[in-house]
């Protein structure tokens, strides 16, 4: 038996530490978290001082920038004083944070009594033998700030799974087929610029006429944003699609001639797999307009969502309403930027590279 | 946990009392009710907040909209089931001035509650023409008349002199009107090919949300306007304007909001009706109750932010009996807001009959009608027949006494002559009225361009 060399093992444990670090970087930048990394090195024990710097680039300036704002923020809103008085601080919006949470806890003690009140209803109804009369009903009462925020994230990806649906398929055609491509770009180029608040009150007459029913799955509100959303957010997946698709390798195509494979496979197999660094790049953009256009949206129709919440303090005008404000659009923004990493995180999943 | 207690127990009293007489169920039972963001609504939230739909079986969401416009064709197009209206809005929809449906009332929410602001600017121009008392302070009402420096001031500098209003055939509009017209300032006319409203008009009136109107005033774009509350003494709490006048000076106690409802809606459903009219005449009593003692919690309700959100401080200002002028300047109008009293929850038809006549007089109603004409339409949409009917049977199960409720009244107040200008008022003969009003439409004048004939 040879005597192992201890300083060997510990070296090969240490290269395989690293390379694991290594690999949850990728995923660390992907969650907007690559901080992380020079702290991990540094942690085992990687030449302290290069990681401090780069820790330094990577979180201390980001945190000292944070603590600046917030720093200007506190000091110069009191010196504007508005007809609702002076510019909330970071103090008082954060305070406003704690407001809406218990509002939203009291609400869910109201929500629970309501529904007391509903099944000693029931019970009533069924002693007296009226079992037709029994009726299980959601909660009358008013959207909490967390309703209103869950109704916005699924109306903006309701909004924008149809546009993909929409955009993708057309993107593809218009990159095979130059002559589907001349007839959709005159109408990309006049469409793409048009703002949600000039699509929204078509498209509240449209719904309004066309979806008639009051009872049917989605509310007719639902649906006018997420349709606004729809078609603002499209373009730049259909741009980038288009993009896509046109700039693949010509020989894969020449090669796809000689193979005399049938259209199916051709887009699933060969156009598919280069176009989808761009798709995914298109789907990016398109999620972020839809975000900014569905709040836009939900302001100018008082369709439920953060938008209405927006306007609602708005016009309440009390002492409270700009830093409730001011909550709403940090929480607008934090949304916002969590949707781009989810995008991103799934861009990095299914492309490797950006170049194939 | 009492409140839980009394909860449950009026339900079961409720289930015992219904249980007996199936039919009375109702037969939409839940509902969705719009409001805009003005203290009236008030006793849509007392309603749901203290348990009185549920109590008669109503299920019902409240759901605040962003301007009249908005809430008036949720109502039509069945986005609503019902909304707090301006008095004016069923009527003006059923002749088909505007959006045109046929909306019907079976209540009535409230009586006055309005005032009118005008800007900082606006009210120094005003001040040297309104005498003062003994304490310094402007003697009230003021007259329009006061206004005659400003709107020339406007005019010698070029500007034009614009006042907002809530909606064309909001009361608000018409109250404006009148006090103007009554100091001698016309505020225009409408014309079928002109729906602005400002067709020779010396005030320019636009229309503004309610809730609009206070940023609206501060960014200047217009200098005074006319609109329930808060929104009056919320300029005076931002320091951007004063109120110069509450209609009860103009032309006091007559229906301001109402429980808008579409007539086909009203056929179908007697029930529903019947339990929604029930459940808010029970609110307005509670409102009203032992010379206002709730009305503290009812300003606390309504400071919610689902509901009308402004600061407690000023909402409380209008509803207990006190409203502040310049900033200091507190009286008492114990009358402002009135919910119950003076049997304010009963659709009189000669308060729809009077709506009708400022229709007419500012050329909203393009031709001369008969005296019949605004009867029928009054009580086509005022429909006092109803409201007996729920207070009836509220007086029946010992909820309400009899005496708070005008039965036997055949829909008309006796004649009055308190507004401002003193013009007398008896809506059994419209048009002897319009035609004694000192400026507006006559006989059978119409509006052809921007000429006055006939």
């Amino acid at each position: 038996m040879t005597a192992i060399d201890p300083t060997q093992i510990q070296a090969a444990r240490r290269a395989k530490l690293f390379t694991r670090i290594n690999k949850l970087d990728g995923w660390f930048k992907v969650l907007g978290l690559s901080f992380m990394t020079p702290l991990l090195r540094a942690a085992a024990g990687d030449n302290p001082k290069a990681q401090g710097k780069e820790l330094w680039q990577l979180l201390g300036v980001p945190l000292l920038a944070i603590l600046g704002f917030l720093l200007l923020w506190g000091n110069l809103a009191p010196r504007v004083v508005t007809s609702l008085g002076a510019i909330p601080g970071p103090v008082q919006v954060w305070e406003q944070v704690g407001v809406l949470h218990a509002d939203h806890v009291a609400e869910r003690e109201r929500e629970t009594a309501f529904m007391e009140r509903q099944d000693a209803r029931n019970a009533e109804f069924i002693a007296a033998g009226q079992e037709d009369r029994v009726r299980e009903r959601p909660y009358t009462g008013s959207p909490t700030y967390y309703d209103q925020i869950w109704t916005s994230v699924k109306t903006v990806f309701f909004g924008f799974l149809i546009a993909t649906v929409v955009a993708v398929p057309l993107g593809i055609a218009a990159g095979l087929s130059p002559t589907t491509n001349a007839a959709l770009n005159p109408l990309i180029q006049i469409f793409k610029p048009v703002s949600p608040l000039a699509w929204l009150p078509i498209v509240t007459m449209v719904v309004s006429a066309v979806y008639v029913t009051q009872d049917g799955m989605f509310s007719r509100a639902f649906l006018t944003s997420a349709i606004t959303v729809t078609l603002c957010s499209l373009w730049p997946t259909l741009i980038n699609t288009a993009l896509g698709v046109a700039s693949i390798d010509r020989d894969l195509i020449s090669v796809s001639r000689v193979l005399k494979l049938n259209t199916w496979t051709k887009i699933t197999r060969l156009v598919l797999p280069s176009a989808l660094p761009l798709i995914f790049t298109g789907l990016r953009l398109s999620l972020g307009v839809g975000w900014m256009v569905l709040i836009a949206a939900e302001m100018l129709a008082q369709n439920p969502g953060l938008g209405k919440f927006v306007w609602d303090q708005f016009q309440n005008g009390s002492s409270n309403s700009l830093a409730l404000i001011m909550v709403a659009v940090f929480t607008i923004g934090i949304i916002g930027f969590l949707l781009d990493r989810l995008m991103y995180a799934l861009q990095s999943l299914f492309t490797y590279s950006n170049n194939r | 946990m009492i409140r839980k207690l009394l909860a449950s127990t009026s339900i079961l009293a409720t289930l015992g009392a219904t249980a007996l007489h199936a039919d009375t169920f109702p037969e939409v039972e839940d509902l969705t009710l719009g409001f805009i963001k003005l203290t009236d609504m008030a006793p849509l939230a007392i309603a749901y907040e203290r348990g009185y739909f549920e109590d008669e079986g109503l299920f019902v969401t409240l759901e605040a909209q962003a301007n009249w416009k908005v809430l008036l064709d949720g109502v039509i197009d069945g986005n609503l089931h019902g909304a707090h209206m301006l008095a004016g809005q069923p009527l003006a929809a059923t002749i088909g001035f505007g959006t045109e449906a046929h909306i019907v009332t079976p209540f009535v929410m409230d009586l006055n509650g309005n005032a009118t602001t005008v800007s900082n600017e606006v009210w120094d121009m005003m001040r040297p023409a309104i005498p003062s008392d003994a304490d310094g302070k402007p003697v009230h009402p003021i007259s329009a008349r006061a206004l005659r420096p400003a709107i020339e001031a406007f005019a010698d500098q070029g500007r034009p002199f614009n006042m907002g209003m809530v909606f064309p055939v909001s009361t608000h509009n018409f109250e404006l009107r009148y006090w103007l017209a009554a100091g001698g300032i016309h505020p225009g006319f409408y014309s079928t090919d002109n729906i602005s409203g400002q067709i020779g008009a010396e005030a320019q009136l636009s229309v503004t949300p309610p809730p609009q109107m206070p940023a609206t005033l501060e960014a200047g774009t217009i200098s005074g306007y006319s609109v329930g509350e808060p929104w009056n003494q919320q300029a005076v709490a931002m320091g951007i304007g004063v109120p110069v006048i509450t209609d009860l000076d103009i032309f006091p106690m007559r229906a301001e909001k109402v429980l808008g409802l579409r007539a086909d809606f009203v056929e179908e459903n007697p029930n529903t009706v019947r339990a929604l009219t029930r459940a808010l005449i029970r609110a307005t009593i509670w409102l009203d109750a032992d010379d206002n003692a709730n009305r503290e919690e009812a300003v606390q309700i309504i400071s919610r932010p689902n509901y009308v959100g402004a600061d407690p401080d000023v909402l409380r200002n209008s509803m207990t009996g006190t409203f502040e002028y310049e900033q200091g300047d507190i009286r008492s109008v114990p009358d402002f807001n009135v919910f119950s009293r003076y049997y304010a929850n009963f659709p009189f038809t000669s308060d729809a009959v009077w709506y009708l006549t400022q229709m007419r007089r500012w050329g909203q109603i393009s031709d001369a009608q008969t005296d019949d004409w605004y009867a029928e339409i009054a009580q086509s949409v005022f429909l006092s027949d109803l409201f007996m009917d729920a207070a009836q049977s509220l007086v029946d199960d010992g909820l309400a006494p009899s005496e708070m409720f005008p039965f036997g009244s055949d829909g008309y107040r006796d004649a009055v002559d308190h507004a401002i200008d003193g013009v007398p008022f008896d809506g059994r003969t419209p048009n002897a009225y319009i035609d004694s009003l000192p400026i507006g439409l006559k006989g059978e004048q119409v509006v052809v361009g921007t000429e006055v004939q006939g």
